[in-house]
């Protein structure tokens, strides 16, 4: 299977130049930008680990496109996401989210239900790489 | 102008303006040119269609005085309140431009004449009474202005669009959803199928229609109970948050929460109602939602009865302030494009209420006041109805990020199945959103954008072909009136 999280998601894997255009767009907003990765896709996993801080600072895209090829090297076979951060008062959340890198198998999720009374089902979501412990699942 | 018609337009005062009889309504004070609005005013804007012989600013007047204190008649008792102060004041008449016999009436209300937090209370007055107002032929309420202390009365969407936005992960785009069709004569089995297949086709979210509530053919619980059984396993499939609006929408209040909290106890994220169940169970429900930590979806079922026709009735930019303020967090609004009435502008100027901040006065979208929506949250804006792949540029155009695209028949209506056209979609909005960040004209470009997009994308390539050409060109009805003004160059 393939995870569809992110704003890009459905579209080929962007390429670097692409990639480029989004973080230049978001600088151009005024936006920060963050890099994150995690080995836990569960759709409700939502603190990935911070790749360094949010770049407040780094406003042009060669440096964050530099961040992301650090983040690459070391978490190669990890889920990697950049984020843009708008500060703007009433925002304050993210305007951009969208993956740059995934694992080269993704072995998707188990659906476990527990049957209840009167036909309700409690469901939980259960990540088959999440069987191994974290570091060591893709 | 004569004697006799200044002297009708005049307020009078002291003793002769308490002597049993019937008065003018100008007479009575409820036309006040000189006053000045104060910050902590309520105002309205009015487009009044007078009875032949009957003066516009008489005719202002009246509607003043009955959305506020007035009666027929000069009563005494006036004399027993702050009467100068509760009177609403008609302060500004203007001619329609381009129509003749209409007339924009600002009317200003004292804030001390609404009960805090109350829709219901608000619309009783200021739509009470007054639109079967003999002297008129017509009136519609064409826009309102409320001060921050009395938007602050109110608690607003429960979620609004930034929670919603960080509760799903989604950002950056704008959502996509889908009505499940047939909307009327599925079983929960074979609607469970529907929801399934276009949710994992990529839809964020999949949506119950206005009129399915518990029928012969579908009881409601069977219906929630195999929606959250296709939301979950679409979640499973594509390792993404998905919703079903499951609409609770029923004969009482009593079985509406029974509904909503069955589908909170199944997990979903969302529950929807409709226009028809009135201001006060809307409220009623945001209450709810807001406790239970769920997202609170309008559909504005009937609202064509009374806001489409521009003569009478009212506007939808008004309904949609009322909706900020009781508290929804989505709400149907338009999509230009589609099969339903909706101008451009006018479109532009609802979403432009539902998710700002604050409104400056912009004429040419029919928002007559400034607005300060005081921090309350925005409401995400919902355009469904005859939308279709082909459009993407068009909505992404007018609509902008903030909005959740719903292509009922265009999803499920797919020749190669539900979950192509699904996938057809949200690949058409993830290119075109992916070309307009880095600067393309997609105004201009979006048919070309779609079409590489398609290269890629077998069911986008067969949306196109089936739709590609299909528009819906019709003369809007409800179109702001107003005259351009030069601009600086």
């Amino acid at each position: 299977m393939r995870i569809t999280q992110g704003t890009f998601s459905f579209l080929p894997e962007l390429t670097d130049a692409q990639i480029r255009k989004q973080l230049e767009y978001s600088l151009a907003n005024g936006w920060a930008l963050a890099i994150e990765y995690t080995d836990d896709p569960h759709p409700r996993n939502t603190y990935w680990e911070m790749f360094g801080m949010p770049m407040f600072d780094i406003r042009d895209a060669a440096g964050i496109m530099g961040e992301i090829a650090s983040c690459r090297k070391i978490f190669p076979r990890h889920y990697i996401k950049v984020n843009a951060f708008d500060a703007t008062r009433g925002r304050e959340s993210l305007r951009l989210s969208f993956l740059v890198n995934r694992p080269p198998q993704e072995p998707g999720f188990a659906l476990v239900r527990e049957e209840g009374p009167g036909r309700a089902v409690r469901y939980t979501t259960r990540a088959y790489a999440c069987d191994r412990p974290e570091g060591e699942r893709y | 102008m004569n004697a006799t018609v200044t002297e009708q337009k005049r307020a009078k005062t002291g003793s002769e303006r308490y002597r049993a009889g019937v008065l003018k309504y100008a007479q009575m004070g409820y036309w006040q040119p000189d006053y000045v609005p104060a910050a902590t005013d309520v105002l309205a804007l009015f487009r009044i269609t007078p009875q032949e012989g009957v003066e516009p600013e008489e005719a202002a007047a009246a509607v003043a005085g009955e959305s506020s204190t007035a009666t027929w008649t000069v009563v005494w008792t006036d004399r027993l309140t702050a009467c100068e102060r509760y009177r609403a004041k008609a302060y500004r008449v203007d001619p329609v431009p381009g129509s003749p016999g209409q007339y924009f009436a600002y009317i200003a209300y004292d804030l001390d004449l609404f009960e805090p937090g109350s829709i219901a209370n608000l619309t009783a007055s200021i739509i009470g009474n007054v639109f079967g107002f003999k002297p008129l032929k017509a009136l519609r309420l064409e826009d309102m202005r409320f001060p921050s202390a009395y938007v602050k009365t109110f608690s607003g969407p429960p979620t609004g669009i930034v929670v919603e936005r960080e509760r799903l992960d989604k950002f950056g785009r704008p959502l996509l959803g889908a009505t499940i069709k047939p909307k009327l004569g599925l079983s929960g089995r074979n609607y469970g199928r529907v929801v399934y297949e276009a949710l994992k086709g990529g839809l964020d979210f999949t949506k119950d229609d206005e009129n399915i509530n518990s029928q012969p053919f579908m009881h409601w619980r069977d219906r929630f109970l195999y929606c959250m059984e296709a939301v979950n396993r679409a979640q499973a499939a594509s390792g993404e948050v998905k919703g079903h609006y499951l609409n609770v929408t029923a004969g009482t209040l009593e079985d509406m929460y029974e509904r909503a909290e069955f589908a909170r106890d199944l997990g979903s994220v969302i529950v929807m109602i409709d226009l028809v169940i009135g201001y006060t169970a809307i409220q009623s429900m945001s209450r709810w939602a807001r406790r239970n930590d769920m997202i609170l979806h309008l559909h504005r079922a009937g609202h064509s009865t009374y806001t489409r026709q521009k003569s009478h009735g009212v506007s939808f930019r008004v309904i949609s302030k009322w909706m900020r303020l009781a508290g929804v967090d989505h709400i149907h609004a338009g999509t230009v494009v589609g099969k339903l009435e909706g101008d451009p502008n006018s479109v532009q100027g609802f979403y432009n209420v539902l998710r700002e901040p604050h409104n400056a006065v912009d004429l040419q979208r029919g928002l007559f006041f400034e607005q300060d929506w005081a921090g309350l949250h925005g409401v995400l804006p919902v355009a469904s109805g005859g939308i279709h792949a082909g459009q993407m540029h068009q909505l992404l155009h007018y609509l902008g990020e903030d909005t959740i695209l719903q292509f009922g028949g265009g999803t499920i209506g797919h020749p190669m199945g539900i979950a192509a056209g699904a996938t057809a979609n949200r690949v058409a909005l993830e290119a075109m959103v992916l070309a307009r960040n880095e600067g393309r004209d997609i105004w201009n470009e979006g048919p070309q954008i779609l079409a590489a997009a398609a290269r890629e994308c077998a069911p986008l390539r067969a949306a196109l072909d089936v739709w590609g050409e299909v528009t819906f060109n019709y003369a809007s009805t409800d179109t702001p009136d107003f005259v351009p003004t030069p601009q600086v160059a």
